[in-house]
């Protein structure tokens, strides 16, 4: 067996230098009772050129790639990732070394998760941004977390167009905790109602995803101004980061905690996970941020180095107190997430997000036009909700056959979008891709 | 880290089991964490210190000193107000490293009951109570 | 005389990333733009991030020189107590990178996700075989967030059966995400000391087991090494009044095959795929933490759950006392597959033999090495064992300084400072991956490091040397936090 080196020779050896007779004799202290009885029923081993085959046949089966056009967002999204990226990350000194608690031999992974901090601090139009959560929606339910630490206010508010996915994380998280969350309704223009929150005094925080569920634009402006008034913090929330290629990122419109779901910057959906838990906030509640954080520092001879700081935060150290349990985190994805924004370039960066909006618009045009009005006035990115014609469930069946995914049913989700499909197109999707789909639905 | 017989315990001092030091100066009392604190904890980063103004009993819990991988709780020795916060550990936390009992003092007290300052330890009993420890 | 891995070389410095590159360059094929621009209200146009705008060259020199500076399994051994950093198989990365798995939406129809429905199906199915337990959620994303959903787990639990119990029992031996994520649930943490043997007796669960607490959250083995012998005897008292078992699997790596935690009458555990079950690190994640559970618990377990139908795998929410979602999807999927693999090529007898050289590595490690450091707890350990400074602190050697002077001689430090219980602790865990060649090459390092202590004591204090860096000023780090550039 590859991954196992001990020859017969090495064991027989080894249990002479400690005086036991076999292996058997290492696990005599396990009592009778704890012990398995039969051998694990698991399948034979397979060889590599098997498992290649039973694998392909797995992947095979997916509506991925082969000529599948999926028009789905819905908090993870179809990108073009340059082969550099898995390169990048790829190589197994990235992919293999531990957390980097010995600055001495993690520099790399130290300076990298460094930078990609500053530039989804840059991103973000925040002060700090921690070095990953798990995902969009842990990250979410995190900073409501944080918010009640740091206002000592017990109630968050939440408004309903964050990713229902997202929601019911924040529930989960909550759960426990005797904080009531409050959800936000929306309006007909396709964005949340700020009535309720004037009407309220005591909450800890206000989370508004802008671009939000259904794809449009927040007055995230509006509602950290209010969330102030009321002495709370404001959380801008997204799931679609390349948004703020074009649109004012959360904290230059006063957001206090931006965070979400980093996927879409070169990652691969993967079927959801591992993702990447973007999370950053202003200077003052630094040190009530969750999460790793990488700090510049020298060394004992005035070198420029990285490390590991405010680790009294975590749980390694002030473990019940900690600002969460987080241990582990998605770093490899943030380094990905960080080559991806060197690729691009500012200037690249810019330019996709346009094209990202423009091929949504070009779509949207379309699909009134044959027949499919778009439900929201608010202005949206690459994403947007359309009224799809009596029947369509049934089309949308149809066109799988044809190898395409025609938007998500919003019914299960809010139940009074019946009839109603979200539609996402990245730079992902040709003209003649999206021209096919109108076809297609139209026929 | 430094051996007992090496640690500074001033004799004109009161000291906390929890390792604070309280110093009576014209009826209020300065408090501060001992020589064996600092060194323990090692390089002091950050210090949480109360707001003037906020009352505490003996015993409660008034802030907490960070060093770069540990954090110590700090407890009041006496009861009282707190009267006086020292801001020079906030922009300088090594103050604690370098002078504990000088220009690292942290807070100072109006007692509610000067006699609990009597109920703390000399030097020499503090310094027993640390060989104890060991 | 030995020669060890540890040695210099040339590599390269690299400045911060903003540091490089010249306004339009670009190292992204921008795709052709076939739609007419569509711009939105100026009003809601932001400037876009200050990003710097490098050539490929320049990204792939960048990325390439920073790999350089980072210790890796691939370039030496880790004997991380408690991380299990053992060798991460490259086929797995073939695997995960397959174009029907990576590029799957999480929100396909069932019908066209049947692969990974599948594979996630068959791995909760191996990992409950593995830990001798019935149900199983692959959602939480690491270990602490297996820990936070089985503490909400017992959360619910108590509380359908009417009762809002507020402690929990944890013993100092515990690694600090146990009572972190207990505090998420409001569980008061209450520390429960090991014996003089290093193990929990149940007569000390007994004094501290009552009707306010919620159970008892020991990691078995533990973190010293050692198997928690009373485990049943401590099971017991804590259901009978009332209260549930959770078990920290992290190290599940020293009793594959032999172990059947059902039968030590274990209700709840997590796994670590990134430990036990060979999928990287990562430099610090993704890693996954699957919740399993003993049939009675099922229904609390995370929704969405994989089913299986007469038309084949789906998802299901339909189990109304589940604790909810702790991820917006079905968990770290990318990182389930490289574990499937993992099992699907060791087989039954394979991880059996796994667990065996791990506790073989490990004891091996600890009879060699036992005069050289201290032993606290001088008896066959699994698959880590645990030192003090004791022998090398009268020459004021520290535990820190003997980890910085490993890396000299081309090893990364054990875990240090863990447990809590042993003073200047150096957790040692080779894995089973370690050949016996490369485990007498660390046991000569060690003793080598233990003789200077005693002669030349300065080569530790000034440990590393070889490195990229020296010691890092960590005081000033945590002092005035830079944390972006």
């Amino acid at each position: 067996m590859r991954y196992l080196p001990h020859t017969g020779e090495d064991v027989a050896s080894m249990l002479r230098a400690l005086g036991a007779r076999t292996l058997e004799a290492l696990f005599e202290n396990i009592p009778r009772e704890c012990r398995r009885e039969t051998a694990l029923r698991l399948p034979e081993a397979l060889t590599e050129w098997e498992l290649d085959d039973h694998m392909a046949r797995l992947a095979g089966s997916m509506a991925a790639g082969g000529g599948w056009e999926v028009f789905v967002g819905a908090g993870c999204y179809e990108h073009h990732i340059p082969a550099l990226v898995p390169a990048l990350v790829g190589r197994s000194e990235f992919v293999t070394s531990y957390t980097p608690y010995q600055p001495e031999v993690s520099q790399g992974t130290l300076q990298a998760i460094y930078e990609y901090q500053t530039l989804v601090t840059r991103l973000l139009g925040m002060d700090v941004a921690n070095a990953s959560m798990y995902d969009g929606a842990s990250a979410l339910a995190e900073a409501l977390l944080m918010a009640v630490r740091i206002t000592g206010k017990k109630k968050v508010v939440v408004s309903r167009l964050v990713h229902p996915l997202h929601r019911q994380v924040v529930r989960t998280y909550f759960s426990p905790t005797g904080g009531e969350v409050v959800e936000l309704p929306l309006l007909e223009d396709g964005t949340t109602d700020p009535g309720p929150l004037e009407e309220m005094d005591t909450f800890a925080a206000v989370a508004v995803q802008s671009p939000n569920f259904m794809g449009c634009v927040e007055d995230l402006g509006g509602f950290a101004a209010l969330a102030h008034e009321k002495e709370a913090l404001c959380i801008g929330s997204f799931t679609e980061p390349l948004a703020y290629g074009l649109f004012k990122s959360p904290g230059s419109l006063g957001a206090d905690i931006a965070c979400g779901e980093g996927q879409s910057l070169g990652v691969p959906m993967s079927f959801g996970g591992p993702g990447l838990g973007m999370f950053a906030c202003k200077a003052p509640h630094m040190r009530s941020l969750p999460g790793r954080l990488v700090g510049k520092t020298v060394d004992r001879e005035g070198r420029q180095g990285f490390v590991l700081t405010l680790a009294t935060r975590e749980q390694h150290i002030r473990r019940e107190k900690a600002t969460s349990n987080i241990c582990t985190n998605n770093s490899l994805c943030a380094l990905a997430a960080a080559v991806y924004m060197a690729a691009l370039g500012g200037t690249g960066f810019r330019e996709l997000a346009r094209l990202n909006r423009d091929k949504a618009e070009y779509l949207k045009a379309r699909l009134e036009a044959a027949g499919c009005p778009t439900r929201f006035r608010a202005p949206t990115f690459n994403e947007f909700v359309a009224r799809c014609p009596e029947g369509f469930e049934k089309k949308h069946r149809d066109l799988l056959g044809r190898k395409i995914v025609a938007g998500l049913r919003l019914e299960p989700y809010y139940p009074e979008l019946s009839g109603h499909y979200l539609f996402c197109a990245t730079e992902t999707k040709s003209r003649e891709s999206m021209d096919l789909l109108v076809s297609e639905m139209a026929s | 880290m430094k051996e007992i017989d090496e640690l500074d315990l001033p004799g004109n001092l009161r000291y906390a089991k929890d390792h604070e030091w309280a110093e009576l100066r014209d009826g209020k009392v300065r408090v501060g964490i001992s020589d064996y604190a600092q060194d323990q904890l090692g390089d002091v980063v950050f210090v949480d210190l109360p707001e003037v103004g906020a009352s505490f009993g003996k015993g409660e819990q008034f802030g907490f000193v960070e060093s770069a991988k540990a954090v110590g709780e700090l407890f009041m020795p006496l009861g009282g107000e707190i009267v006086a916060v020292n801001q020079a550990v906030d922009d300088s936390p090594e103050l604690v490293n370098q002078s504990p009992y000088t220009d690292g003092w942290m807070v100072e007290v109006q007692p509610s009951d000067p006699g609990e300052l009597d109920a703390l330890m000399t030097n020499e009993a503090y310094r027993q109570m640390l060989e104890d420890l060991e | 005389m030995t020669e060890f891995s540890g040695t210099s070389g040339l590599i390269h410095s690299e400045p911060l990333l903003w540091e490089k590159g010249r306004p339009g360059r670009s190292a992204f094929s921008l795709p052709r733009r076939d739609v007419d621009f569509s711009p939105p209200d100026e009003g809601l146009v932001g400037k876009g991030p200050e990003f710097p705008d490098l050539s490929e060259l320049e990204v792939v020199r960048h990325y390439t020189r920073l790999s350089q500076w980072n210790f890796a399994v691939d370039t030496g051994m880790y004997p991380l107590g408690s991380c299990t950093m053992k060798y991460n198989p490259k086929l797995h990365e073939k695997y995960a990178a397959l174009q029907g798995l990576s590029g799957a939406h999480p929100l396909l129809p069932g019908s066209l996700s049947q692969g990974a429905l599948c594979l996630m199906h068959t791995l909760e199915r191996f990992l409950a075989e593995i830990t001798g337990m019935d149900a199983v959620s692959l959602q939480p994303a690491a270990g602490a967030q297996g820990e936070l959903a089985g503490m909400l787990l017992i959360h619910a639990y108590h509380k359908r059966k009417g009762e809002q119990r507020t402690k929990i029992l944890i013993p100092d031996t515990a690694h600090g995400t146990n009572p972190a994520s207990a505090a998420l649930c409001r569980y008061r943490p209450v520390a429960i000391r090991s014996g003089e043997n290093g193990i929990l007796s149940a007569r000390a669960v007994e004094g501290l087991m009552d009707e306010e607490t919620a159970g008892i959250m020991v990691t078995n083995p533990n973190t010293l090494g050692l198997f928690e012998e009373e485990i049943r005897q401590i099971a017991a008292v804590v259901h009978s009044r009332g209260g549930l078992v959770y078990c920290d699997g992290a190290n599940l790596n020293a009793v594959m095959g032999m172990v059947d935690m059902g039968r030590c009458a274990v209700d709840v555990l997590h796994c670590n795929l990134h430990k036990t079950f060979s999928t990287p690190h990562g430099g610090g994640g993704p890693g996954a933490g699957p919740l399993c559970v003993q049939k009675e618990l099922a229904p609390f377990l995370p929704v969405p759950r994989v089913v299986e139908t007469p038309d084949g795998y789906a998802l299901s929410e339909d189990f109304p006392l589940s604790v909810g979602r702790v991820h917006a999807f079905y968990g770290n999927f990318g990182v389930l597959v490289r574990a499937y693999a993992y099992i699907l090529t060791m087989g039954a007898k394979g991880l059996k033999k796994a667990s065996q050289m791990a506790v073989l590595n490990a004891n091996y490690i600890k009879e060699r090495l036992k005069g050289t450091f201290h032993l606290p707890y001088d008896r066959p350990c699994m698959h880590e064992c645990v030192f003090s400074d004791k022998f090398q602190r009268v020459h004021k050697v520290t535990t820190l300084d003997m980890a910085k002077r490993l890396m000299d001689y081309g090893f990364h430090p054990p875990t240090i400072y863990f447990p809590l219980i042993v003073h200047g602790a150096l957790m040692v865990e080779p894995t089973e991956t370690e050949s016996k060649e490369q485990i007498d090459l660390f046991v000569e390092a060690c003793k080598a490091i233990a003789a200077e202590a005693h002669q030349e004591p300065e080569l530790l204090w000034e440990a590393p040397r070889r490195c990229k860096v020296r010691r890092m000023e960590e005081a000033a780090a945590a002092r005035h936090p830079c944390l972006s550039g």
